[in-house]
Order: C-alpha cells, then sequence, then structure tokens
C-alpha cells in the first residue's frame, strides 16, 4: 500500500509536487489563521471590557470562548443585500479584493528557520505589493455600494492607508539597509546575536514610525476615522450584510495580525530567542529560537492593537493626514540618510563591521 | 528559481477561493427576500436625496497624486538599500542627490500648502 503511495507520488511531475505541497501547508497554515482571527475578535472584547471594567461577552460556551463560533453562525445565516444601483460585480469582488492579500501575504513569512511555505528572494517586495493591494477592496466597496456614507468612508480611509502606506515603506527601506537582503528569513538572521542585536535599537525612529502606521494601515483606533461610527456609521462597508461584512471584518483581524508579525519579524527578531547571548540561559530551552518566541512576539503587538483601541480617543481627520505626511515622511527619509551614512561610515556600536 | 513562485500561486488563488466560498455560503445559507425599502442605499432613514457618486474633495485626487510620486519613490530606494554594501559611496552619493530632489518638491508642497486639511 505504502509503496503504491510512494510509486505514484514519484510518478507526478516535480511542480505538481510542490503545489500539492503547498496546498497542505497553506490549508494548515489558513486554518490556525482563520482560528487565531476568530479568537482574536474574542479577545478583543474581553481585553477592552476588562479595561473598561466590563465583563465582556461570557454567555455563549465556558467563559464566553464560543462566542466567535455564535458570530459566525449568525453572519452566514443573514441575507446579503445588494443596494439599489449598486455595481454588483464590483460589490462582490470588493470584499475577496480586500481577504485575498491578507491571508496571501503570510506565504513569505518564516516561522522558524526555514519553515517557511515560500522562501522567494523578493519577500519584502511581494508583501508590500500585497499590503498596498488592500486598499483597491477599500475604494471599490465604497464606490460599488452607490451610498454616501461608504463613498466618503472609502475616500477617508483610502487616503489614508495611502499616506500611510509611504512612511511605513520608508521604515522598510531602512530595514532592508541593516539587514542588506529583500528575504525575511535572512532579514531574521541578520538580528542574529542578542536582544541588542535586533533591529529595534538601531532602527528605534523607524520601529516607532513602522507601528504607528501599521495602526492607521489597519484603520484601528485611534486612527479610525474612516469607520467613524458617529459620524459616517461604518465607513466604506456600510452597505454590506451577512458574509460580505464577515470577510470584510476577517480581512481586518488578518491585516492586524499581518502587522504584528511583520512587527516580530523586522524589528524584534522574529523566531530568535531574546536570551541569546545571556550567560547562563543561553544554553537552556529559553536561548533556543523557535516558533514559540515568534508567536509569543506577534501576540504582544496584537495585544497593543487592543490596548492602543481602549487607551487613546480619535484623532481628528486633518491631524491623522498631518501625522502621517509632516511628521513620519520628514522623520524616515532623515534616517534612512543618516542610517546610510552611518553604514558606509561604519561608526556606531551596531554598524561596526558585520555589515 | 521560478519553482519557488509555486506555492505563492497557490496561496494567492487559495485565498480569493476562500474569500469567493465564504460569499457562496452566505448566499446559499441566508434567506432572499429583497425589497425596495430594504434594498435602498443608508442614509438615515431619509429617501436618498440626490445621486450617492457625488463630487469629493480635490485633496484626496492629490493625496492620490502626491502618494504615486512616493510611492514610485520607494519602489526606487527598495534595490538601493539592498546594494548599498556594495555600490559604496559613489551609489550613496547618487541616491542623496536624488532625495534632494524629491524633498525639494516636498517643501514646495508643504509651503504650497497642498497637505492642510482644515
Amino acid at each position: 500500500m505504502t509503496e503504491f503511495f510512494t510509486a505514484q507520488w514519484e510518478a507526478l511531475p516535480s511542480w505538481m509536487q510542490t503545489v500539492l505541497v503547498s496546498t497542505l501547508q497553506i490549508g494548515i497554515l489558513l486554518l490556525v489563521l482563520i482560528l487565531a482571527v476568530a479568537y482574536y475578535t474574542y479577545a478583543e472584547r474581553r481585553v477592552i471590557g476588562a479595561m473598561q471594567g466590563r465583563m465582556g461577552p461570557n454567555r455563549v460556551g465556558p467563559w464566553g470562548l464560543l462566542q466567535p463560533f455564535a458570530d459566525v453562525i449568525k453572519l452566514l445565516l443573514k441575507e446579503i443585500i445588494f443596494p439599489t444601483n449598486a455595481n454588483r460585480f464590483l460589490f462582490i469582488i470588493a470584499p475577496i479584493l480586500s481577504i485575498a492579500p491578507a491571508f496571501a501575504a503570510w506565504a513569505v513569512i518564516p516561522f522558524e528557520d526555514g519553515m517557511v511555505i515560500a522562501d522567494i528572494n523578493a519577500g519584502l517586495l511581494y508583501l508590500l505589493a500585497l499590503t498596498s493591494l488592500s486598499v483597491y477592496g477599500v475604494i471599490l466597496a465604497g464606490w460599488a455600494s452607490n451610498s454616501k456614507y461608504a463613498l466618503l468612508g472609502a475616500m477617508r480611509s483610502a487616503a489614508q492607508i495611502v499616506s500611510y502606506e509611504i512612511a511605513m515603506g520608508f521604515a522598510l527601506v531602512g530595514v532592508l539597509m541593516a539587514a542588506g537582503s529583500l528575504n525575511l528569513n535572512d532579514i531574521v538572521l541578520r538580528q542574529e546575536g542578542s536582544i541588542m542585536h535586533w533591529f529595534w535599537l538601531p532602527l528605534f525612529p523607524l520601529f516607532i514610525v513602522y507601528l504607528v502606521s501599521g495602526v492607521a494601515e489597519t484603520n484601528r483606533a485611534p486612527f479610525d476615522v474612516p469607520e467613524g461610527e458617529s459620524e459616517i456609521v461604518a465607513g466604506f462597508h456600510v452597505e454590506y450584510s451577512g458574509t460580505g461584512f464577515a470577510v470584510f471584518f476577517l480581512a481586518e483581524y488578518a491585516n492586524m495580525i499581518l502587522i504584528s508579525a511583520l512587527t516580530a519579524l523586522f524589528f524584534f527578531g522574529g523566531y530568535l530567542g531574546p536570551f541569546q547571548g545571556v550567560p547562563g540561559l543561553e544554553d537552556t530551552f529559553l536561548g533556543e529560537d523557535s516558533i514559540l518566541w515568534f508567536g509569543l512576539k506577534t501576540a504582544f503587538f496584537m495585544f497593543c492593537f487592543l490596548w492602543f483601541r481602549a487607551t487613546f480617543p480619535r484623532y481628528r481627520y486633518d491631524q491623522i493626514m498631518r501625522l502621517g505626511w509632516k511628521v513620519f515622511i520628514p522623520v524616515t527619509i532623515v534616517w534612512i540618510v543618516v542610517l546610510g551614512g552611518l553604514i558606509l561610515g561604519e561608526v556606531g556600536p551596531w554598524f561596526s563591521g558585520e555589515w | 528559481m521560478l519553482e519557488n513562485y509555486i506555492p505563492i500561486l497557490v496561496f494567492l488563488t487559495i485565498s480569493t477561493g476562500l474569500g469567493a466560498v465564504l460569499l457562496i455560503l452566505g448566499w446559499i445559507l441566508g434567506p432572499q427576500a429583497p425589497d425596495a425599502e430594504k434594498n435602498s442605499p443608508y442614509e438615515c432613514g431619509f429617501e436618498a436625496f440626490e445621486d450617492s457618486r457625488m463630487k469629493f474633495d480635490v485633496r484626496y485626487y492629490l493625496v492620490a497624486i502626491l502618494f504615486i510620486i512616493f510611492d514610485l519613490e520607494i519602489a526606487f530606494l527598495f534595490p538601493w538599500a539592498v546594494a548599498l554594501g556594495d555600490i559604496g559611496l559613489f551609489g550613496f552619493i547618487a541616491m542623496m542627490i536624488f532625495l534632494a530632489v524629491l524633498v525639494v518638491g516636498f517643501i514646495y508642497e508643504w509651503k504650497k500648502g497642498a497637505l492642510e486639511w482644515e
């Protein structure tokens, strides 16, 4: 029996084997991701509830743990409404366009040394391309809905995403200069050494810019004017109901997890253990590189997203645009120039020799 | 080399398919009872006053144009940043001249008030 399958397997052309293997890997990854998204929505309500001295959902299942499933089932059973005069084709395409890149970007994320679905050299470029795509979903949804609220929300949202994408791109250029490679695994390995070698320290301003831009990119509080429920109800997806809404929701949370994972990879050493180079702890399991560290770091930034939402009041739109264009872009440009000088001059404790 | 990109193609297909499947599931499982009131675009309970695809502020357009310039700039900086170790001082100075030109344009926009939102 086993021999039969082995023979069958070897008879397949190699591209077919790649397709099958990666389909399996992608299936597992997507399952984990979707579960993570489901429980992230639950965690959000519980955490913000706790921060505001409320209970949060606690009725469905023990401690409300089945709440995400109840939500999914509810949304699946709702009617999908097409507003009059909506452009049906674009109306359906828009949620798909926003969820596909949010998931597909995970193809190049290294979970552990070599544990990556597509080990490509242009990993960072691919990520930049895919995160840029999500703005199409937003603008198409707003335009196709034939609703003023949706159109206004989409305009605001798109302008904001686009503005912060520039700051984010510049921050990534800084990471590239420090790492000297577009491959994400190489970027992580370049941070090897100790917690002081992780890029958050040498690239500190870029790390702050990246994190804040990440929050603005995903339209989260305190930058959530695009969906500011007090003025334009829910922004670009106001006309979506049932699974159409669920897909947008899924995409938003998947994007938040993605940004958290990327922050962990670019600035906090991804899967590298934090006790590298610490005498005594280095040789224990704590000093090892593992997927657990990657998960922990990602979880920390995911928690930060919730924390920000519970802490900061919403920014005004002109303040958001001012922060993006007049603060972040000049800061990143200056820091790229400084970084270039430091790297060429091999100055400073972190810039010596290694690059 | 190109073999490495197959999983990406597979992933893009699967994640697009996932979105489509969710929408179709909702289509199958949800009720279908449209009526004119339910389908009218949301406008706080009013009848729609006018066409929703209305004029919008020209600033959004301006932001889009500025975005194109800066995004191209980033696409241009990417290969430079990767190769910085190899191209050395010459490459660095060349990029600084280019950045200086861009920054002059950026200052001009700023002074002209293109970045103001009131």
